[in-house]
């Protein structure tokens, strides 16, 4: 039995739409402006968006700190309300595996928000209520205890997002089918429906499993036992559908166009969050749902992972778009995440969720990096770059020290993220592991390749000459963002023992299929402790 | 049961008959320009037929005329829906019609006649009432689509639209009349009858596929689709608006009832052509719709697609089946009305725009047709938190219970497919720069439609969901 704690107050219901309270704050101000005052509804809807972030974040760390019970499994604060009749209601609640995510979305949209105060400047109302709805479906998804519930959430944060990347996406054209359309609108179709197709496989799962358990209920679902027959088939419709979000190779190739097209909250919130929707999926669903398919296609998964980690990794090599460059490596580290959470042991799923809350630190940081030297050069050629350590110290340093988190190095949050994966990795299989380490060796070589290239050297083109800065605002940014970091590196035990609430359960009901010599090691002995990388 | 209480029970087909006689006698003696008044009169007909169907909402079914009709919560719950369409459609097209100079007192009596067509279809229990219901309403439906006599598209689009409709009545009966010969009856009880006793039946198989023929065309299943794009696009838009919804709900209900109630035992037989139907129709409305430029045009594939994933309920032949056809049917018809009222407001001083690039830029121009247009367009994609997704959902549910994967994948790859030109609308109207925006008109009954139908689109999630499927699931109960 997975215990479940109610809650009288409907916290979770209150900081998953208070969001959308704000959007329509925004439209309302709108419908109530003259036509000269564009620029007063403007500074509002910004003023709005920041404060509706900020609230939904004050309620969360309140939750997170008071109310949520970190060393307790099972689920707490949850809320269920009749929804749709015979078996699927509305129900919300969080466990240790995604109470750290709704942590992490309401951290990281007012970052996007801030990121954007002066970067965007076009229909900036529209791009906040975009915001603030795409803020309400993530946490949605991480909140939602009911599938259906889940399913709409994450299906419906392809909506603001789309609009995100096609309206406030950058510039450039591509010829398509004899037809010249711009590179946003391409990227925007893309993600949608590589994105949908997934989606659409798990709905028909779902439907399956409804039919068998009666309910939708998450909780429920995960104490059912499917035949070994079925769990092959909804292994894979889930599967469709998560590694497309990861995303996996061979489908990752929506991410980079994404990435590239995405402004420079777009990108954030799409690395941080929207990426982490698929291996939230992977240990919420197919691991405890599935455990003898996943220990089946563990192998596929393994291949695939190595793939990705060390393809992408020689792909990140030959970008000359910095964009690109870090979106290919975030599909190189949630390589590393797949590959952890199907060893099927502590480590690998505990590490590979630290992976996770670890890249959406790290990424987004880089991200809001590439995208300060953006909004003052207009370009993202690396090769428009260089010595820019003599203009923008603070950024040289703040980007160095993202780059060294991304590259692993230990005290720095990416360091905790990839070994652990590793060694469970290395448990189960010495190859993988072997393979996995050539790809943390490449992405130093692509990492330090960009940061010399565009930090260092001689400064070769006359605008770098006049730029300035990082500015309060930017730096603010950067320097919250490092300061976490750092700490999930230097001191990551209570962050992992808050997830190991949660995945203790997926252990369980993965032990009884995967080798069971390996499982007697005790879960003290795996986390790092400090000292050992100070 | 005496003839009173016969009558009784149609009150809502009598009324409408009724009514619609005296309108007309009203129209033809009635000196002057009365045409607001004669339209305001059949809307309120159409108002008390609604109240009139209400009643009587519990009493099971009953078969009346020697079984000729079955009044039961089949019928009574698709009539409520159909007559609410019909008033929506028939509020909706007055200022065009006085704009366009169609204003005349035949319109209004037209639809009502319709209307009682499309309730003799739904509570048809005979193959003989079943094509009295499906001529009526298509009769009227033929003059409504040439409607605006002096242009060539409306005329082009009444007559292929009769010429096509002919051949399909004919099909029609020519399958019942087949049926008769071999059942030796044309109630529905008696062919099933017949039907389970007989060892191989070749003939009543025959006749069943000139009946789904029939059938298929009146409600635009590929591959007896080819009437829909130019008849939608040549027709009077609100006329389109009109037969774009209601019937389609009449016609899929009648097609459930036939092959539930009439044929149980050649299941085996006709699923298969269901379900050949609901895929041909889904692949066809997704890929001939990417092409179009002209927003009725794509409208219409639109529907043929969607005419495809309601045939998914029917083609699993189960209770839930035909439960998921009717709440996708009255979703479908929200949607529909709702994106009809959005192209009746594309109007420039120089007349109505159709075109999908007259919408370039909307989202700066006209924020409120801009967001309506993209809430219907993303339901109708069927994509959550909108309700067109539960349409979808539930129709899937259907098809997994009843082990069709294969035709539920095909819905998958379709909806892929659809959902690109239902994004490229919305591109249109978020990505681009402006064009010439549309003549902003005082609020209407089109501008109503438009804004409610697009709020249920959105809060139907929380509300509307739950009901729908009770309803649904009582309308679907009698069948079997």
């Amino acid at each position: 039995m997975i215990p479940e704690s109610y809650s009288d107050v409907p916290w979770l219901t209150l900081i998953t739409f208070l969001p959308l309270v704000g959007a329509l704050l925004i439209v309302l101000r709108r419908a109530t402006s003259r036509e000269d005052e564009q620029h007063l509804v403007d500074q509002a809807a910004r003023l709005v968006a920041l404060w509706s972030t900020g609230i939904v974040f004050v309620f969360t760390m309140g939750i997170y700190f008071f109310l949520y019970d970190k060393d307790a499994a099972g689920f707490q604060l949850v809320e269920r309300v009749g929804w749709l009749g015979y078996g699927i209601d509305y129900k919300m609640g969080v466990d240790g595996i995604s109470v750290l995510f709704v942590v992490l979305t309401a951290f990281i949209m007012p970052v996007c928000i801030l990121a954007s105060w002066n970067s965007i400047k076009h229909r900036v109302a529209d791009y906040m209520i975009s915001f603030l709805v795409l803020e309400t479906m993530i946490m949605g998804v991480f909140c939602a205890l009911d599938l259906v519930l889940f399913y709409v959430f994450f299906e419906g944060s392809l909506i603001p997002m789309f609009l995100i990347i096609g309206v406030w996406g950058s510039k450039g054209e591509r010829e398509l089918f004899g037809r010249t359309i711009p590179n946003r609108v391409y990227a925007a179709f893309k993600f949608f429906l590589y994105t949908l197709l997934g989606s659409l496989f798990l709905l028909i799962a779902l439907v399956y499993m409804y039919l068998e358990v009666g309910t939708t209920d998450i909780v429920a679902l995960l104490q059912y036992d499917f035949a070994r027959e079925a769990q092959t088939w909804l292994w894979l419709a889930f599967f469709a559908s998560f590694a497309v979000k990861m995303p996996m190779w061979p489908v990752h190739t929506w991410l980079p166009d994404a990435h590239v097209q995405a402004p420079t909250a777009g990108s954030i919130v799409l690395a941080a969050i929207l990426l982490k929707m698929g291996g939230y999926g992977f240990v919420r669903f197919s691991l405890p749902m599935f455990p003898e398919a996943s220990v089946d296609f563990a192998p596929l998964v393994y291949t695939l992972s190595v793939i990705a980690i060390i393809y992408t990794s020689l792909v990140a090599f030959a970008q000359e778009d910095m964009k690109k460059l870090i979106a290919y490596s975030s599909v190189a580290h949630m390589g590393f995440v797949t590959m952890g959470l199907f060893t099927g042991t502590q480590q690998g799923i505990d590490g590979a969720m630290f992976q996770m809350l670890s890249h959406g630190f790290i990424s987004g940081a880089l991200f809001l990096c590439v995208g300060i030297v953006y909004d003052r050069m207009h370009t993202r050629e690396i090769a428009a770059y260089g010595g820019l350590v003599t203009r923008m110290k603070w950024y040289a340093f703040f980007f160095l020290f993202f780059t060294m988190g991304n590259i692993g190095l230990p005290g720095i949050s990416g360091f905790v993220g990839e070994i652990l994966p590793l060694i469970g990795t290395f448990r189960v299989n010495t190859w993988v592991a072997a393979l996995a380490t050539l790809g943390m060796i490449l992405s130093a070589g692509y990492g330090l390749r960009l940061y010399r290239e565009v930090v260092f050297g001689e400064v070769r083109h006359e605008p770098v000459k006049s730029l300035a800065d990082v500015t309060r605002r930017e730096g603010g940014l950067l320097a919250i963002l490092a300061a976490l970091a750092l700490y999930l590196g230097i001191n990551p035990t209570p962050t992992l023992n808050v997830f190991s609430t949660g995945t203790d359960y997926v252990l369980t009901r993965l032990q009884p299929v995967t080798d069971l010599a390996e499982s007697t090691t005790s879960a003290d002995q795996i986390h790092i402790e400090p000292e050992a990388h100070q | 049961m005496t003839l009173l209480d016969n009558l009784s029970l149609l009150l809502p087909e009598l009324f409408l008959s009724l009514a619609a006689m005296a309108l007309l006698l009203t129209g033809v003696f009635w000196r002057g320009d009365r045409v607001a008044q004669i339209t305001y009169a059949a809307a309120g007909c159409l108002v008390l037929a609604v109240l009139l169907s209400l009643f009587g909402q519990d009493e099971g079914s009953i078969y009346l005329f020697g079984g000729a009709f079955v009044n039961d919560a089949l019928a009574r719950i698709s009539k409520i829906f159909i007559f609410l369409a019909a008033l929506i459609a028939l509020l909706m097209s007055t200022r065009f019609m006085l704009r366009e100079k169609l204003g005349r007192p035949e319109y209004p009596v037209l639809i009502l006649l319709s209307c009682v067509g499309m309730g003799l279809m739904v509570s048809a229990n005979d193959l003989i009432s079943l094509y009295l219901g499906v001529e009526l309403q298509s009769l009227s439906v033929y003059i409504m689509a040439a409607f605006n006599r002096d242009s060539r598209r409306s005329t082009e689009a009444g007559l292929k639209y009769f010429v096509l409709g002919a051949l399909s009545s004919g099909l029609l009966l020519y399958g019942a009349s087949l049926v008769y010969g071999f059942a030796g009856s044309t109630n529905f009880q008696a062919i099933a009858l017949v039907a389970a006793d007989v060892e191989n039946p070749v003939g009543l198989t025959f006749g069943l596929v000139f009946l789904i023929s029939g059938l298929a065309f009146k409600v635009s299943a590929a591959p007896f689709h080819m009437w829909t794009p130019d008849v939608y696009e040549g027709s009077p838009t609100p006329v389109t608006a009109f037969f774009a919804a209601a019937p389609k709900l009449a016609g899929m209900v009648l097609f459930g009832r036939v092959l539930i109630e009439a044929f149980p035992t050649l299941f085996d037989q006709w699923q298969p052509i269901i379900w050949l139907l609901a895929a041909a129709s889904m692949i066809v409305g997704a890929l001939s719709a990417l092409v179009q430029t002209n927003i009725k045009r794509l409208m219409a594939y639109s529907s043929i697609g969607h005419v495809g994933y309601a045939l998914m309920g029917l083609a699993a032949g189960t209770e839930g089946g035909l439960a998921a056809l009717v709440i996708y049917l009255i979703i479908y018809l929200v949607m529909t009305l709702g994106t009809f009222a959005c192209i009746l407001s594309m109007r420039r001083s120089e007349g109505m725009a159709e075109n999908i690039s007259d919408l370039a830029g909307l989202s700066q121009t006209q924020r409120g047709l801009a967001w309506a247009f993209t809430f219907l367009f993303i339901s109708l994609a069927g994509i959550p938190i909108f309700i067109g997704f539960f349409a979808k959902f539930f129709v899937f549910m259907a098809a997994v219970e009843a082990d069709l994967y294969i035709l539920a994948a095909v819905g998958v790859i379709t909806s892929v497919i659809a959902t690109y030109y239902y994004l490229s609308v919305i591109r249109t109207i978020w990505f681009e720069e402006p064009a010439v925006g549309f003549v902003r008109e005082p609020s209407s009954a089109v501008s109503f439609t438009a804004i409610g139908a697009a709020i249920i689109t959105v809060f139907g999630i929380i509300f509307a969901i739950e009901p729908l499927r009770a309803v649904a699931a009582a309308a679907a109960a009698p069948l079997f």
